[in-house]
C-alpha cells in the first residue's frame, strides 16, 4: 500500500499515512485530487478505480471516507477488508467510534494504525493482539481516554 | 488529553485562532523557563493537531526530538508520532533522532523497541537505513525477541529495503527469515511473508526454499476448519490476509518442480476454487470479500503459472459467473482478471465464450470504471475470428462513450482494425468511421498510420481513394477526414480520375471547397496536395495556379502558407514535366516499424500493460506489417533530392530539408517519420523549414519573385512586444539575440549575432531598413560591424533609436553574408514597436474614469474582441500589461476580474495619453480589449500589438 487517507464528506482530511517518500507539495496535490475524485463518485459505484498508475480502493463509513492507494499487483478485495478491520479496531477501542473520536484522539487512531499496518503491509490481523498492544500502552499512561458521543461510523 | 477545541465558525476565525495558539506555543518554547516533559508533550501534541488540520508547522521539531529521550512512555510516544508525521527524511535532526532510536532499540523494553521500529518504518529515510539496516535483521532472527517486536522488525526491514536495497545486506539471516514461515504465531508469519515476498522478487535464488514452506502453510490454512485459527479467522474465512500474501509470494516463482509440492499446491488451488461454489457461511459482505480476495489471488497464481489447462478453464468459468454478479466490485474485478486470462493460450478460447456478456456490460454498466474494464477485456480477447464483431461494438459504443475514455477507445479500435484486417477495405472503412464518429479524439498517430498503410499496400490504394472521395462529399466532415482525404487523393487521385464523377477537376473542387474551413496545418497539407495534382493532372494545372496565385494564398498572413503558395506556384511555372514528376513522385513505402498508435497507447496506459498482451498476440497472429514488403526498395534513393540533381539550378540547395526540427508547427508528417532517413520523401508536406533554405530567398531565380520574402516570424516578433530581451531569430547557421532599453522617446538596442557553425561568415553585413513612412517617424543609427564572423563567435551591434512621432510598421533587419561559398540573405522584423515609448502613469479610480469619459469620441476608441490564445492566467496577464509599458491600475475597475492600465507614449513631437481596459471572459475564453487615446492611429496600433499577447 502506498498511502491511506481518511477524509470527511466535506473533504476535510482526518488522517493521512504515507508509506512512500513524497514531498509535502506532492502529498497535498494527491490529497486534493483524490478527495475530489472520490467525493464525486456515486454511492452504487464500484469501490475501485484506476488513478495515475495506482489502484484506489475506498469505502465510506457514515460521514468518513477511507481511501487506500495500492499498487498494480495488490489485491483490491483484501484491501477493502483492511479498511474494514481498521474501522472495527477503532470501533472496539473507542466503543462505537465517531468522526470526533478520530479528530480529537488522532494520536490513538495513528497508534492503532501502526500496530495494524506497518510500512504499508499488514502487521497483525488479530483484533485481540492489536488492541492488547494499545491497551498495554494505555496502562502506562496517566490520563485515560475520553470518548465523544456522536453518530457511530459503523 | 490536550484537546484543542476549535469552535471557529468560519475559515478566517479558525486561522485567527490557530495563529494565536501557534504564537502562544512558540513563546512557551522560547521562554526562559524550561518546560517540564508534560507541557512539552502537550504543546508538541497541539502542534501535531494543528498540522493535521491542514496548517503548516515550521517549529517544534527540536522539542519533539527531546521527548524521544524521555523515560515516560506517553511523552516518548508523542515525540515519535510527531517525527513520523512531520520530519522529512533530509532533516538535520536525523542524527539526534537516530541516537534516540538506537537507545530504544538497545533498551530491551519491547514497548520502546516497538516505538523505535515503527518510527524507522514510518520515516524510512536513507540515513536511517544506513544506521539500522545492519541491526534490524539481528533483532528479527534473535531467539529471544518478542513476537510483536519480530513483526515490527520484519516490516521495518521491508520498508528500508524498498528505499535503499543496497544498504540491506543479504546474509545468514536470510535462511532464518524463511523459516519464520513455519512460526507458530500467525502474526509473525503474516509480517514475515510480506518481507520475504519483496526480497524474493529481487533475489529469487536466495529465497527459493520459501516455496515449499509457503505451500505447506497455505495448505494448512485452506484445509482448516473455520474456527481453528481463532482470532485469525475473519468472518468465517481462515487467515485471509496471510493466504493472499502466501499466494503472492508463490507468484515470484515458476510452478514448483518437486511433484509432491506441486501436487499439494494444485490441491490447495482446487480447494479454493471449490469453496467458491459452496454456499456462503455468512451473508455479510466481509465474508464474501475475504473469501473472494483469496480466490482472485489464487486465480492470479494460476494465470501466472499458466501451465494447468484444467485450472485455467475453471478459473475462467468462475470469473464468468462473477461477470453477472450483482456486486459491482466483483464484476469489475472479473473483467480485470479475465484480461490476463485472455492472453493465455489455454484459456483464450474459454474467455471468448463470454463475449456477449462483456459487450452487454459495455452497454449497461452504470459505472464508467467498469465500462473501461469491459473495453480492455474486449481488446484483450480480440482475435481474427471476432475482430469484426468487437470493432463494430466498440465503434457503436464510441458514439455514446464517456469523453474520458474516448481517445483510448479510438486507439484500440485503430490497432485492432489494423492487426486483424483480413482485407484492407474493411480497415479503411473502419478508420474513416472512427473519424466520422469521434473525429476530435482521433490523434495524429491514427491518421498518420492509415496513410502509412495505404501507401504501403497498393491493393487498397484505389479503394481508399474512392472511399475518401465519397466521404468528403458529406456537407460537414471532420478536419481529420480532410487531412486523410487530401493526402490520399494527392497520392492516388489518379486511380479514380477515370470515372467522370470523380474527374480531376471535381476532386480538386471538392477538396478546395473545404479549404477555407480548415486550420493552417491542414491548409498547408492541401496546398501540397494541389501541387501533387499539378503533376498528376496536367489538365487542371492552370486552375491550380490561379488558386495559388490568388491574394489569399500569396499574401496570406501565415508565413507557412505564404511560403508554400510562392514556392509551389514557382515550381509549377518553371519546372519541366520531368522535374515535376521527380519532385512530386508518389511517396515511397514507409519503412516497416511498430505502429505509432501502439506506442501512443503504451504511453497512455504505462508500460507493461500493453506489452505483454502484444507479445502474445504477435505470436498468435501474423502481423499485417510483417507481410507488407516495401514495394520499391530504391525508391527513396531515387527520390531524395541529391545536391547533384540541381533541382532548380540553385546549386546545393535541397528543397526538402533532411532534418526539419520536429517541433515546427507545420511539419505534419515529418514528425512521425523523422527518425528514418529514407523518409525524406519527394516533397513531403512537412518541408516547411523556413530558414533552412535561405538560398531559395536569395537566389536569382527567386529574387524575381514579387512576393515579400521577409521572414515574418510573427510569433517571435510578438514575443518582444512585452519584453526587451531574448532570441529574435535562429536557424542552423545563425542566432540573433536582442537586448534593449527605452526611456521616454529614446532607446538603445544591442543586437548579438552568433555564428553557430564552425566556419567563418564572410562579408557579414547587417542593415536596418526603414520604409519611407517609417523613416520620418523613427530615427535609427547603427554602427557597422566587422565583416568577418569566426565560427562559434558572436558580434554585437548597437542601434540608437529616437521616436519622432507615432508609427505603425517595424523596421526590417536584413543580413547578408557568405557561408561556405554560398550567399546567405535573410530579413527579420526588428521589434521596435510604439509601446516601447510608454511611460506608466499611476492614477486614482476617479481620475481614470474622468479621463476615460473625456476620450469618448468614437475615433479615439478602438476595441477588439478576440479568442484567448494562451491559458487565461491573471498573474501572467498582469505581467504582460506591465511589460507592455503601461501602469497596471489596481482597484480601479469595479469588476476585479478586469484589468485597466494607463500611460503616456512619448515621441519627440508630442505626448499621447493612453488608457486601456482588458475584460476577460473565462467561460467563453475570450477577451475584450479597449484602447482610448487622443490619437486614432495610436489607439489602433496599440490595440493591434496588445491583442496578440493574450
Amino acid at each position: 500500500m502506498q498511502f491511506m487517507l481518511l477524509f470527511s464528506r466535506q473533504g476535510k482530511l482526518r488522517l493521512q499515512k504515507w508509506y512512500v517518500p513524497l514531498s509535502d507539495k506532492e502529498k497535498k496535490k494527491i490529497t486534493r485530487e483524490l478527495v475530489q475524485t472520490v467525493l464525486a463518485r456515486k454511492p452504487k459505484m464500484c469501490s475501485f478505480l484506476e488513478w495515475r498508475d495506482l489502484k484506489i480502493v475506498y469505502k465510506r463509513y457514515a460521514s468518513l471516507y477511507f481511501c487506500c492507494a495500492i499498487e498494480d499487483q495488490d489485491n483490491e478485495l483484501i484491501t477493502l477488508e483492511i479498511i474494514h478491520r481498521y474501522v472495527e479496531l477503532l470501533d472496539k477501542y473507542f466503543g462505537s467510534v465517531c468522526e470526533l473520536d478520530i479528530i480529537f484522539n488522532f494520536e490513538k487512531a495513528y497508534f492503532i494504525l501502526d500496530e495494524f499496518l506497518l510500512g504499508g503491509e499488514v502487521q497483525e490481523t488479530s483484533k485481540k493482539n492489536v488492541l492488547k498492544a494499545i491497551e498495554q500502552a494505555d496502562l502506562l499512561q496517566e490520563v485515560s481516554k475520553f470518548n465523544f458521543s456522536g453518530q457511530s461510523i459503523i | 488529553m490536550c484537546v484543542l477545541l476549535i469552535s471557529g465558525k468560519s475559515k478566517e476565525a479558525e486561522i485567527k485562532r490557530i495563529n494565536k495558539e501557534l504564537a502562544n506555543i512558540r513563546s512557551k518554547f522560547k521562554g526562559d523557563k524550561a518546560l517540564d516533559g508534560y507541557s512539552k508533550k502537550k504543546y508538541v501534541c497541539k502542534l501535531l493537531f494543528i498540522f493535521l488540520l491542514g496548517h503548516d508547522i515550521d517549529f517544534g521539531h527540536m522539542e519533539a526530538v527531546n521527548l524521544l529521550s524521555s523515560n515516560r512512555y506517553t511523552e516518548k510516544q508523542i515525540g515519535y508520532l510527531f517525527i513520523s508525521v512531520l520530519v522529512n527524511s533530509n532533516s538535520e535532526l536525523i542524527r539526534l533522532i537516530n541516537n534516540a532510536i538506537k537507545n530504544d532499540l538497545a533498551s530491551r523494553n519491547p514497548t520502546f523497541m516497538g516505538l523505535a521500529l515503527h518510527c524507522i518504518a514510518n520515516v524510512g529515510s536513507r540515513e536511517m537505513a544506513e544506521a539500522f539496516a545492519g541491526e534490524i535483521p539481528k533483532i528479527l532472527v534473535a531467539g529471544d525477541t518478542m513476537d510483536s517486536v519480530k513483526q515490527s522488525a520484519a516490516l521495518c526491514l521491508l520498508r528500508l529495503y524498498r528505499t535503499s536495497p543496497d544498504l540491506v545486506p543479504m546474509g545468514d539471516w536470510t535462511s532464518r527469515v524463511v523459516h519464520l514461515l513455519n512460526d507458530q504465531h500467525l502474526g509473525v508469519v503474516t509480517a514475515a511473508t510480506s518481507l520475504i515476498t519483496t526480497l524474493a522478487q529481487k533475489n529469487p535464488e536466495e529465497f527459493k526454499t520459501s516455496v515449499s514452506l509457503a505451500v505447506s502453510r497455505l495448505s494448512r490454512i485452506v484445509t482448516s476448519a473455520s474456527t481453528d485459527l481463532q482470532d485469525y479467522t475473519y468472518y468465517f474465512v481462515p487467515a485471509p490476509w496471510l493466504s493472499v500474501k502466501l499466494l503472492r509470494l508463490l507468484q515470484c516463482y515458476p510452478p514448483p518442480e518437486d511433484p509432491a509440492v506441486r501436487g499439494r499446491l494444485t490441491e490447495c488451488l482446487e480447494t479454493i476454487l471449490n469453496k467458491a461454489q459452496e454456499p456462503p457461511k455468512s451473508k455479510k459482505v466481509q465474508h464474501s470479500n475475504a473469501k473472494n480476495a483469496v480466490l482472485f489471488e489464487a486465480i492470479s497464481l494460476i494465470i501466472h503459472h499458466d501451465s494447468e489447462p484444467n485450472l485455467l478453464v475453471r478459473a475462467c468459468n468462475q470469473l464468468g459467473q462473477f461477470l453477472q454478479h450483482r456486486e459491482t466490485n466483483l464484476r469489475y474485478l472479473a473483467l480485470e482478471s479475465m484480461c490476463t486470462l485472455a492472453s493465455s493460450e489455454f484459456s483464450h478460447e474459454a474467455v471468448k465464450t463470454h463475449i456477449e456478456t462483456v459487450i452487454n456490460a459495455l452497454k449497461t454498466e452504470r459505472d464508467v470504471s467498469v465500462r473501461q474494464r469491459a473495453v480492455d477485456l474486449l481488446y484483450a480477447m480480440c482475435d481474427r475470428s471476432n475482430a469484426q464483431q468487437i470493432v463494430a461494438e466498440m465503434l457503436n459504443y464510441l458514439e455514446t462513450a464517456d469523453y474520458s475514455i474516448r481517445e483510448e477507445i479510438v486507439l484500440k479500435v485503430a490497432i485492432l482494425a489494423e492487426k486483424y484486417a483480413v482485407d484492407y477495405t474493411w480497415y479503411v472503412d473502419t478508420i474513416l468511421n472512427l473519424i466520422r464518429i469521434a473525429g476530435d479524439y482521433v490523434s495524429e498517430e491514427v491518421w498518420y498510420r492509415v496513410i502509412q498503410i495505404v501507401i504501403n499496400r497498393d491493393d487498397v490504394q484505389g479503394y481508399a481513394a474512392k472511399t475518401v472521395f465519397e466521404a468528403l462529399q458529406a456537407p460537414a466532415c471532420h478536419e481529420n477526414l480532410v487531412k486523410v482525404g487530401g493526402y490520399i487523393l494527392g497520392e492516388f487521385g489518379n486511380l479514380i480520375a477515370g470515372d467522370p464523377r470523380s474527374s480531376p477537376l471535381i476532386q480538386f473542387n471538392l477538396l478546395h471547397s473545404k479549404f477555407h474551413l480548415c486550420s493552417v496545418p491542414t491548409r498547408a497539407l492541401l496546398l501540397s496536395t494541389y501541387i501533387k495534382f499539378v503533376n498528376l493532372f496536367p489538365e487542371i494545372k492552370t486552375t491550380i495556379q490561379d488558386v495559388l496565385r490568388s491574394d489569399s494564398q500569396l499574401k496570406n498572413a501565415d508565413v507557412e502558407l505564404q511560403q508554400r503558395a510562392v514556392e509551389y506556384l514557382r515550381l509549377s511555372t518553371i519546372a519541366s514535366t520531368d522535374i515535376l514528376a521527380t519532385v512530386l513522385e508518389e511517396m515511397p513505402p514507409f519503412p516497416e516499424r511498430e505502429s505509432s498508435i501502439l506506442a501512443k497507447l503504451k504511453k497512455k496506459k504505462g508500460p507493461g500493460t500493453v506489452t505483454d498482451l502484444e507479445e502474445i498476440k504477435k505470436e498468435r497472429s501474423s502481423d499485417m506489417n510483417g507481410s507488407a514488403e516495401p514495394t520499391s526498395v530504391n525508391a527513396s534513393a531515387v527520390s531524395t533530392p541529391s545536391p547533384s540533381a540541381d533541382l532548380l539550378g540553385l546549386g546545393a540547395a535541397p528543397l526538402t530539408n533532411s532534418a526539419p526540427p520536429p517541433s515546427s508547427s507545420g511539419s505534419l508528417l515529418v514528425d512521425v517519420f523523422s527518425d528514418s532517413a529514407s523518409a525524406v520523401a519527394p516533397l513531403a508536406p512537412g518541408s516547411d523549414d523556413n530558414f533552412a533554405s535561405p538560398d531559395l530567398a536569395s537566389s536569382e531565380v527567386v529574387s524575381e519573385e514579387p512576393a515579400d520574402t521577409v521572414h515574418d516570424a510573427d510569433e517571435l516578433f510578438h514575443k518582444f512586444v512585452c519584453k526587451n530581451n531574448g532570441v529574435l531569430f535562429e536557424n542552423q547557421l545563425l542566432q540573433i539575440g536582442l537586448k534593449s532599453e527605452f526611456r521616454q522617446n529614446l532607446g538603445r538596442m544591442f543586437i548579438f549575432y552568433g555564428n553557430k557553425t564552425s566556419t567563418q561568415f564572410l562579408n557579414f553585413t547587417p542593415t536596418v531598413i526603414c520604409s519611407d513612412d517609417l523613416q520620418s517617424s523613427l530615427n535609427l543609427q547603427t554602427k557597422p560591424v566587422d565583416p568577418t564572423v569566426d565560427g562559434g563567435a558572436q558580434v554585437q551591434q548597437v542601434v540608437n533609436i529616437e521616436c519622432v512621432s507615432d508609427f505603425m510598421e517595424a523596421p526590417i533587419l536584413n543580413i547578408q553574408f557568405r557561408y561556405g561559398g554560398t550567399f546567405q540573405n535573410l530579413s527579420v522584423k526588428l521589434p521596435i514597436t510604439l509601446n516601447k515609448f510608454f511611460q506608466p502613469t499611476e492614477m486614482s479610480s476617479q481620475d481614470f474614469f474622468q479621463r476615460w469619459k473625456q476620450l469618448s469620441n468614437p475615433k479615439q476608441e478602438v476595441q477588439n474582441i478576440f479568442k484567448a490564445k494562451h491559458p487565461m492566467d491573471a498573474e501572467i496577464t498582469k505581467a504582460k500589461i506591465i511589460g507592455f509599458g503601461s501602469a497596471l491600475l489596481e482597484e480601479v475597475d469595479p469588476n476585479p476580474a478586469n484589468f485597466v492600465g494607463a500611460g503616456i507614449i512619448h515621441t519627440k513631437t508630442t505626448q499621447i495619453g493612453c488608457l486601456l481596459r482588458l475584460e476577460p471572459n473565462l467561460q467563453a475564453q475570450m477577451y475584450r480589449l479597449t484602447l482610448r487615446t487622443s490619437k486614432e492611429a495610436v489607439s489602433q496600433r496599440l490595440c493591434e500589438l496588445l491583442s496578440e499577447q493574450f
